[in-house]
Parts: C-alpha cells; structure tokens; sequence
C-alpha cells in the first residue's frame, strides 16, 4: 500500500495547497480583514513547511525560524490592525479598493 | 496508521478552515474558520515531535491573534454579512482562480518530483530525547542570537507604531465630526450618520 506512513511529502504538499488558498483568498476578497487572516494562512502553509523539513534534516533551527515567523505574525497583526482600525473608524464599510491612495 | 488517521483529519480540518476564510461572507465566521486552520496546524506541528511549537502556536495564534482580530471586528461593528461577489476588476476573480491553479499545480509538481537535497547539519543539532525546548532555547541565545536581538527590536517598533496608530490628534474631536460604525440592532440614527458621512467627505 502507497499510503503504508505519511512521508514528509504529504506534509509539504497539504503546505503548497494551503499557501495557495492563502494567495487565492488575498486576491478575491476586497475585506481589509478577510485580506489578513489570508495571509495568516499563508504563513501558516511555511510554518508547517519549515517544521517538516527540520524532521527531515534532524535540524531543531527549523523550528526555530517558525519561533521568528510566528513574532514577526504578531507584530504585524498589530500594526496592520491599528491601520484597519484607523481607517474603518472614519469609513466603517471601506474595501482594499477604497484606500488605495493610503490617505484613510 | 494512527499517523494517517491523524495526518487525514487534521488536513480536513485544516483545508476546510482556510476554504471558510475565503468564502464566509461573514468575517465573524471568517475568524472562527481560522482558528480551525490554525488548530489543525497545531495537531500537525504534534504528529513531527514539534511540540513546543504546537504550544505556542496555539497560545499565540487562537489566543491572541485570532482574539485581536475578533477584537477589531466587534469593536467596528463590521460583523455584517458582505457581498463577496462582487467584483470591480472585470475578470480578476477568474484570473485569481487560475493563477491559484498553476501555483498548485508547479509547488506540488515541485514538492513530489523533487528529493529533499539538504543534508542532515554535521553537528547534529537536533538530539531526539524529549528534551527540545532547550535546544531550541540554546540555539536562539548562540547561532540565531542576532536574529533574536533583532526581534526584539521589532516587538519594541510595532509597539510604538501601534500605539502611534491608535492616538487621535490633539485638538481633534473625534465624537463631534467623526462618523462611527453603526452597531447591528442600532439603526435609528442611520439618517444623521449619512449626513454626517457627506460632510466628511466633503471636507
């Protein structure tokens, strides 16, 4: 049987497609928000790319570049949230296309 | 066998997670499909002996990220359904699909034609006795301690951004001119708050 253990190939292929439902998703929604946690899916995919390949190679530095992935997601959220936050507290119902001169 | 049963469940839930971001019109249930995603992850980050990771991950990710965005989104009152439909670039969404497509098909022709070339590091860095978080520990304070400082300089920027971010002006009123997000059960003022809305455009 093909499927005798999960090899490290299944992993990175359930990354692949999660990283392009995170692509697909930032380029059809127009919802500020929807558009962010698109991206968290994306950097999710390379998060769990990064952990197969540290099994694989017997290398823990590839959970540790997941550790930095995971503080950068934070700090970015934070910042791109107060943008959204600012933005929408003046136009409550503003899409991607609406602030596309960054002047709120 | 239990790996498979395990590996099946959590990609369901994770692929059906991030399918519900995408096309929930709802972002409450946007965010709620998320921490689906993020969990499955977690499970996955388990089944390859990744279990500080799978910790934090879920501590960080549905403990504080996801609750930042519900956060937001109560605080706007923006939890309507919307129409994601729509469409203002003629033939973007088909293109979108398409462009999806080919990145599937060339990161999963390259994931299963490919072998892994990397080799196993000399000093193995990876020592498998249960005892990870201290060699992660030990490999944050010695090969990625540059990284590490780096960090912490971002944490202290996005900090100050925020906080930057989230002041008004001085001098500005923000309940006198501003238009506020009608709450949902709250239409009465609905009229006043267009009015409201013109002039701040047209100022």
């Amino acid at each position: 049987m093909i499927l005798a253990e999960v090899s490290s190939g299944w992993y990175l292929s359930l990354g692949a497609v999660l990283f392009s439902l995170g692509a697909v998703g930032l380029l059809i929604r127009r919802n500020p928000l929807v558009m962010f946690m698109c991206v968290e899916l994306m950097l999710n995919a390379v998060n769990l790319t990064f952990v197969t390949f540290a099994r694989d190679l017997d290398d823990v530095g590839g959970q540790v570049v997941v550790f930095f992935v995971l503080v950068v997601a934070a700090a970015e959220v934070v910042v791109g949230l107060g943008i959204i936050v600012s933005i929408l507290r003046r136009r409550p119902s503003a899409t991607a296309d609406d602030v596309s001169l960054l002047r709120g | 066998m239990v790996e498979i049963v395990v590996f099946a469940v959590a990609a369901l839930v994770i692929l059906g997670g991030a399918i519900g971001v995408i096309f929930s019109g709802n972002t409450v249930h946007a965010a709620l499909s998320l921490v689906a995603t993020l969990f499955g992850i977690a499970v996955l980050f388990v089944a390859q002996e990744a279990n500080f990771l799978a910790a934090v991950q879920v501590i960080v990710y549905a403990g504080a990220i996801v609750v930042l965005f519900l956060f937001v989104i109560m605080l706007l009152g923006v939890d309507r359904d919307e129409d994601i439909e729509a469409e203002p670039l003629v033939g973007q969404r088909p293109a979108a699909y398409a462009l999806g497509a080919l990145m599937v098909a060339g990161l999963l022709a390259v994931v299963t034609t490919s072998a892994v070339t990397g080799v196993p590091a000399a000093s193995e860095r990876w020592v498998r006795d249960g005892n990870e978080i201290s060699q992660i520990g030990r490999l944050l304070f010695t090969d990625y301690l540059f990284a590490f400082e780096i960090t912490s300089l971002l944490l202290v920027i996005a900090v100050v951004g925020a906080v930057l971010l989230a002041r008004t002006r001085p001098g500005e009123q923000i309940d006198d001119d501003e238009a506020v997000a009608v709450l949902p059960g709250e239409h009465g003022d609905d009229e006043q708050l267009v009015e409201e809305d013109a002039e701040v455009d047209a100022s």
